[in-house]
């Protein structure tokens, strides 16, 4: 499938090379290009500068061809802004969203979104182990 | 009315002073205490320092009881979530965002956002007033709780509805001509019968998603 990743953190990047693995054709849309160093050479889908809260980015991006956008920039706004973009304006078929305060997580997956919360996965990880 | 402010920057601050001034009880929120400090100098403890898109910081604010919530940050994205977590979470009953970028408006009224105030929308407006002929078609209001709008189309000589009777034009469905100002300012209640001429304006209520066909309807020749 077609995947668009906003934010190419350490998770986007990983993340970015682990579906490209799995045969999926990705792009890469970040308003930071140092970010994309982060990527493996053998990369070879597409990396583009742009805000993912801004639909014209998002359309040079290919967001209407996507079958996924993920987003995964170290802002939970802007994650939940562009994400609810993607859902409600471009009708992408799966759309997911990262969140890091688990309240506010828990909020919008009440409202709708497939959301995933690092804070609240680490802390049960760690739980699990004591 | 008690009025829960989020962004403690210009605009933020002179919108809590000027609510003050005419007694509403105001709490103002922002991440930076020093900002907060220099405010309540001037306007007294009315700061909460914290994250206005947090449920813990909105819960301190009272964000239940408030009438409204405005959020005036200047990230489009912060004041979108911010507003949502107040009408979801506290069921405040109006929300206010600011909006930079303009294309945002429709998804924050989407999302929940019962009003949005952008500075760009006025002054392009403003540019627009200036720089073009008036429009045929000016919006005068939006019907509340209800997709109806209410328009002022000026009929121009060429317009295919020049000496027709009303009953004769085509309009959108659910458009209803409601007055009728002629050439000299005289104001008449339309009729079925009524003549339309050139250079009459026409009240019309109308939905708002007909607002292209009926500015067509009117005006095309």
């Amino acid at each position: 499938m077609k995947v668009l990743i906003m934010g190419c953190s350490r998770v986007g990047a990983h993340l970015a090379s682990l579906l490209e693995t799995d045969g999926h054709e990705v792009t890469l849309l970040d308003v930071d290009p140092s970010g994309f160093s982060k990527l493996p050479h053998t990369f070879r889908g597409n990396a583009l500068l742009g805000d993912g809260t801004d639909e014209d980015s998002l359309r040079r991006g290919g967001i209407q061809e996507m079958d996924a956008f993920i987003a995964l920039t170290e802002d939970d706004n802007t994650n939940i802004m562009a994400a609810q973009i993607a859902k409600s304006v471009f009708n992408v078929p799966k759309v997911v969203c990262r969140v890091y305060d688990p309240t506010r997580e828990q909020l919008y997956r009440d409202l709708g979104l497939d959301t995933v919360c690092p804070t609240a996965l680490i802390a049960e990880s760690v739980r699990k182990r004591l | 009315m008690y009025i829960v402010i989020v962004g403690a920057g210009n605009v933020g601050y002179h919108l809590a002073k000027a609510v003050l001034s005419k007694g509403h009880e105001v709490l103002l929120i922002d991440r930076d205490a020093a900002t907060l400090e220099r405010i309540e100098d001037e306007l007294g403890s009315i700061g909460l320092k914290g994250d206005g898109c947090e449920a813990n910081t909105l819960e301190e604010a009272g964000t239940a009881r408030a009438d409204l919530f405005v959020a005036v940050t200047d990230q489009d994205a912060d004041n979108l979530v911010a507003c949502q977590i107040a009408k979801h979470r506290f069921k405040v009953p109006r929300t206010v965002a600011r909006m930079s970028d303009l294309k945002n408006e429709p998804l924050f009224r989407k999302l929940g956002v019962d009003v949005t105030v952008s500075s760009t929308i006025l002054v392009l407006q403003y540019i627009e007033s200036q720089t073009s002929k008036p429009p045929m078609l000016t919006r005068l209001a939006v019907l509340r709780g209800s997709d109806r709008e209410i328009a002022d189309v000026k009929i121009p000589p060429t317009s295919v509805v020049v000496g027709k009777k009303i009953r004769d034009i085509s309009l959108p469905q659910n458009s209803l001509i409601i007055l009728l100002i002629r050439r000299d300012e005289r104001i008449q209640l339309p009729t079925s019968t009524t003549v339309l001429e050139a250079g009459d304006r026409v009240v019309v209520v109308s939905d708002r998603a007909s607002e292209q066909a009926l500015h067509l309807a009117l005006t095309g020749s």
